[in-house]
């Protein structure tokens, strides 16, 4: 099922403004517990240490520009929530000798990849969090087929990038004994369709056969005790251009997009900016508009003072739906996505794009209605079932019906489409942190 | 509205309020993280597209109370016409005194529970008794006295529902249980030829007493007809025709098979009712009515049988006398208590259509058996539904011999200092 949209972004790129502050986010990378490398007040350089993960020593997280830590923002119990870095005039780089892939070992590709900082844009599979790089996974999943409503087109983001996208995968190939599986739209000229050493596949179909998860499910379904780690294609982007100069340079093209936005394009900055820099660039319709770090359905809730996260190339401008509507639950609706039809027309208007708001369109509920989820839930799993499995905290069902194939952003659709309004993200999530913690 | 909301926020009486807030308003909740936009859907409008799928099966039972009182004291029109005979106000308002009164005690009693439930335990009212408030006026026979159905209504409301935890939770429909209520603890009232029209009852009890100045009125339902061997007598009384349309007796809402299939194809093209769970139940029915009428060919029971009325009766007249469409197209789809997995549906499905057409030919103090299948299966379901799951696990274990897992560098290591520390 496609979400369409208003404000999908114009396909040309402009420079954003160059932020003052730059803050990495920690809650960008679930469940890691940072150890800071260097103290408030001091000095760093682009692609510098700022911190690394207490269970993996070599695991560094770097800064994305060179200047000044001038926060470090703690919340409960003194847990670290944001680093900001105040940007110098000019920018250094730490430089990194250049790796040769050809030549080099795993092991060579690891410690290099873990010392430039690139290591937390792998990610893996059960649990959907930084690999670790002490595993050998038994493939890498790499997604260049995007069909989340209004997110950055990748065949458009990575035009040109050819040269930075094979020396990443062949990196990667050399990590894993299997292969290296990378999907392409159909119809779309991907630059990663031209790449050496991959196991090219072409997918088409609606939301949700661009996530990984689906084509991890379809192509080589993961089994308790295997791993699969997955890498999205932006972030190859910054891996291999790490391997060809030795600098780590967080520079992305994202797509600002929504309704909210009047004139929705792409645009070209760095990892952690602040958002109003490219936001108020294109200019927005209201005050009240909810900013997401992502796209409307997988996406962190922000706001313009905030920041771009880690891994994200797709900003969201939508209206805040804080508002009341009179009978709106038995009104016939024009306006509105629906995949039913009790009154409600959308099924009428395929191509029609829609000005969707935040508003549930209704209350919690507890699980009532069967049957829906199976259909937008391409995975081979019983989607309900697993859902009340983690809602009961039951380990033996979470892993017989599949959790370990599965990632918060599978369940989206479903979320979306829940007449019970359950929050289907978060309950997987517990369920995946859960299962981490008791079995490992 | 918005200002009182925040008022009592927090209060005990805030599920009683915010119910009827959110009756009016949809309200003004935002996402958080998750998905950013929801759908359309909420629970409130799934319901009321039931709801809707309803309304005319209760206008014609309405109409169709007042024809049956009529005919049978003055006798079935002649030359019927469904204007001059069947759509008169005086037909009409035998349904306004008789059906509008269970409808109305129906919703008060059964809401006035639910709402002492949400303010006891804490939580919002649910959505689910909008339906089962519907459901039961049109499942009871019309004569059904008010403090009966009070009664059952609020043991169906506790017992089959909100001692589970409410909607999405029950195991058996609680529309059925108070079916079934009513038929166990009155039985003689709920059976037998009196209740279907209105005043049989009335009047047979006036005669009784030595009244000289009333007729016996009786609405023997098709099914008690066969069930008594009186195939001829039914089959002169009523046509296929008036069993299709309904204008036939029985429970206030079951008669007219048109209506609810009108009303079954609109809940499969909404796509709020499982259209598995009706096609498989058709099926499951028709499959049962055969064997039966085989029986009757082969000459295994004599015409004595006291089975032979309702076993040589045509497969397919099953599906439009009594309340086995009903049952199909409202009741056995309830997403709560049915089957879960798709596969199960169909399962689930076919039992209840072959089940109901079993207990109908062969219960002998009561030819109905939708409701006694609907509520047996409602208990089988989970298990149907753990078979099938079980199915899927089986596959994942299966893929799980050729799972490819690879050691941890780490591996060899861990091993070398556990070694150094023994």
């Amino acid at each position: 099922m496609n979400i369409n949209l208003v404000g999908e972004a114009e396909k040309t790129t402009s420079k954003a403004v160059l932020s003052n502050v730059y803050a990495i986010k920690l809650k960008d990378f679930h469940g890691l517990t940072p150890k800071m490398l260097v103290k408030q007040g001091a000095e760093v350089k682009a692609g510098e240490a700022l911190f690394y993960n207490k269970n993996v020593v070599d695991m560094l997280f770097v800064s994305p520009v060179s200047g000044e830590l001038i926060e470090i923002e703690r919340g409960a119990r003194r847990r670290i929530v944001t680093l900001k870095i105040l940007a110098d005039k000019e920018q250094q780089t730490l430089e990194h000798s250049k790796l040769n892939v050809e030549s080099a070992t795993s092991q060579d590709i690891k410690a290099h990849l873990l010392k430039g900082g690139c290591w937390p844009f792998i990610k893996q599979r059960p649990y959907d969090i930084i690999a670790d790089p002490d595993t050998n996974p038994k493939a890498i999943f790499v997604s260049g087929y995007v069909t989340a409503p209004l997110a950055a087109d990748l065949d458009y983001v990575l035009d040109g990038k050819e040269a930075e996208l094979q020396a990443a995968v062949s990196a990667l190939g050399k990590l894993t004994a299997g292969k290296v599986h990378v999907s392409v739209g159909k119809s779309g000229h991907s630059p990663l369709a031209g790449l050496n050493g991959i196991e090219l596949h072409n997918v088409s179909g609606p939301h949700p056969a661009g996530l990984v998860g689906t084509q991890i499910n379809k192509i080589d379904p993961i089994n308790k005790g295997e791993l699969v780690w997955t890498v999205t294609p932006q972030d190859l982007v910054i891996i291999g251009e790490y391997i060809l100069t030795g600098k780590f340079n967080a520079e992305r093209t994202i797509a600002l997009v929504g309704s909210s936005v009047k004139a929705p394009k792409y645009y070209k900055t760095k990892i952690g900016t602040e958002v109003s820099t490219f936001l108020y660039g294109s200019g927005v319709h209201s005050e009240n508009i909810r900013v997401i770090n992502g796209d409307v359905l997988t996406g962190v809730k922000s706001s313009p003072a905030g920041y771009l996260g880690y891994y994200n190339n797709t900003v969201t401008a939508i209206p805040e739906g804080d508002d009341y509507e009179f009978f709106g639950w038995n009104k016939p609706i024009f306006n509105k996505i629906s995949n039913t039809r009790a009154l409600t027309f959308s099924w009428m208007m395929p191509k029609k794009k829609f000005d969707l708001t935040t508003n549930t369109n209704g209350e919690h509920r507890a699980f009532v209605l069967t049957g829906q989820y199976e259909q937008v839930f391409p995975l081979d799993i019983y989607p309900m079932q697993l859902l009340k499995a983690c809602m009961v905290k039951d380990l033996d069902e979470m892993e017989q019906l599949g959790l370990y194939e599965v990632a918060p952003e599978d369940f989206s659709l479903t979320e979306f489409i829940c007449v019970s309004k359950q929050p289907h993200q978060q309950i997987i999530r517990e369920g995946l942190d859960l299962l981490q913690q008791e079995i490992g | 509205m918005h200002e009182l909301k925040m008022k009592y926020q927090g209060k005990k009486m805030a599920p009683a309020f915010n119910a009827i807030h959110t009756f009016l308003f949809v309200p003004n909740e935002t996402t958080h993280n998750g998905t950013h936009v929801k759908s359309a859907d909420d629970l409130k409008r799934t319901m009321n597209t039931v709801i809707m799928a309803l309304v005319p099966v209760l206008l014609f039972s309405m109409f169709n109370a007042g024809y049956q009182h009529f005919s049978a004291v003055n006798g079935f029109p002649g030359n019927f016409s469904v204007m001059e005979h069947f759509l008169t106000w005086d037909n009409f308002w035998i349904g306004i005194i008789k059906v509008l009164p269970l409808v109305a005690i129906s919703y008060g009693i059964g809401l006035l529970v639910e709402f002492i439930f949400a303010v006891i335990k804490g939580h919002e009212v649910e959505e689910g008794y909008l339906v089962t408030g519907m459901l039961v006026p049109l499942i009871v026979p019309i004569d059904t006295p008010l403090w009966m159905l009070a009664v059952a209504v609020v043991f169906g409301v506790v017992i089959g529902k909100e001692v589970f935890g409410g909607t999405g939770m029950n195991i058996l429909n609680p529309a059925l249980t108070i079916r079934a209520f009513l038929f166990f603890a009155y039985p003689t009232w709920m059976s037998g030829d009196k209740v279907w029209v209105y005043e049989a009852r009335e009047r047979s009890e006036q005669i009784l007493a030595g009244a000289t100045d009333v007729d016996a009125i009786s609405g023997e339902t098709i099914l008690g007809y066969l069930a008594q061997n009186k195939g001829a007598a039914m089959e002169a009384a009523y046509s296929n025709w008036d069993m299709f349309w309904g204008f036939i007796p029985g429970s206030v809402g079951e008669t007219s098979a048109f209506l609810i299939l009108l009303g079954g194809l609109f809940l499969v093209f909404s796509k709020i009712a499982s259209w598995r769970i009706m096609i498989s139940a058709v099926i499951g029915s028709l499959v049962m009515g055969l064997i039966f009428n085989q029986v009757v060919e082969m000459g295994w029971i004599g015409e004595t049988s006291k089975f032979y009325g309702l076993m040589s009766f045509d497969f397919w007249k099953h599906l439009i006398v009594g309340g086995l469409a009903f049952g199909i197209v409202y009741m056995a789809t309830d997403p709560v208590t049915g089957a879960q997995t798709n596969r199960g549906k169909w399962i689930y499905g076919f039992l209840i259509g072959f089940i109901s057409v079993m207990i109908r030919v062969f219960n002998p103090a009561y030819p109905e058996g939708v409701f006694l299948a609907i509520l047996l299966m409602n208990v089988f379901a989970p298990t149907i539904d753990h078979y099938v799951i079980r199915g899927n696990i089986k596959r994942r274990m299966k893929r799980l011999k050729n799972a490819t897992i690879l050691p941890k560098d780490t591996d060899g290591k861990a091993k070398e200092l556990q070694a150094e520390t023994v």
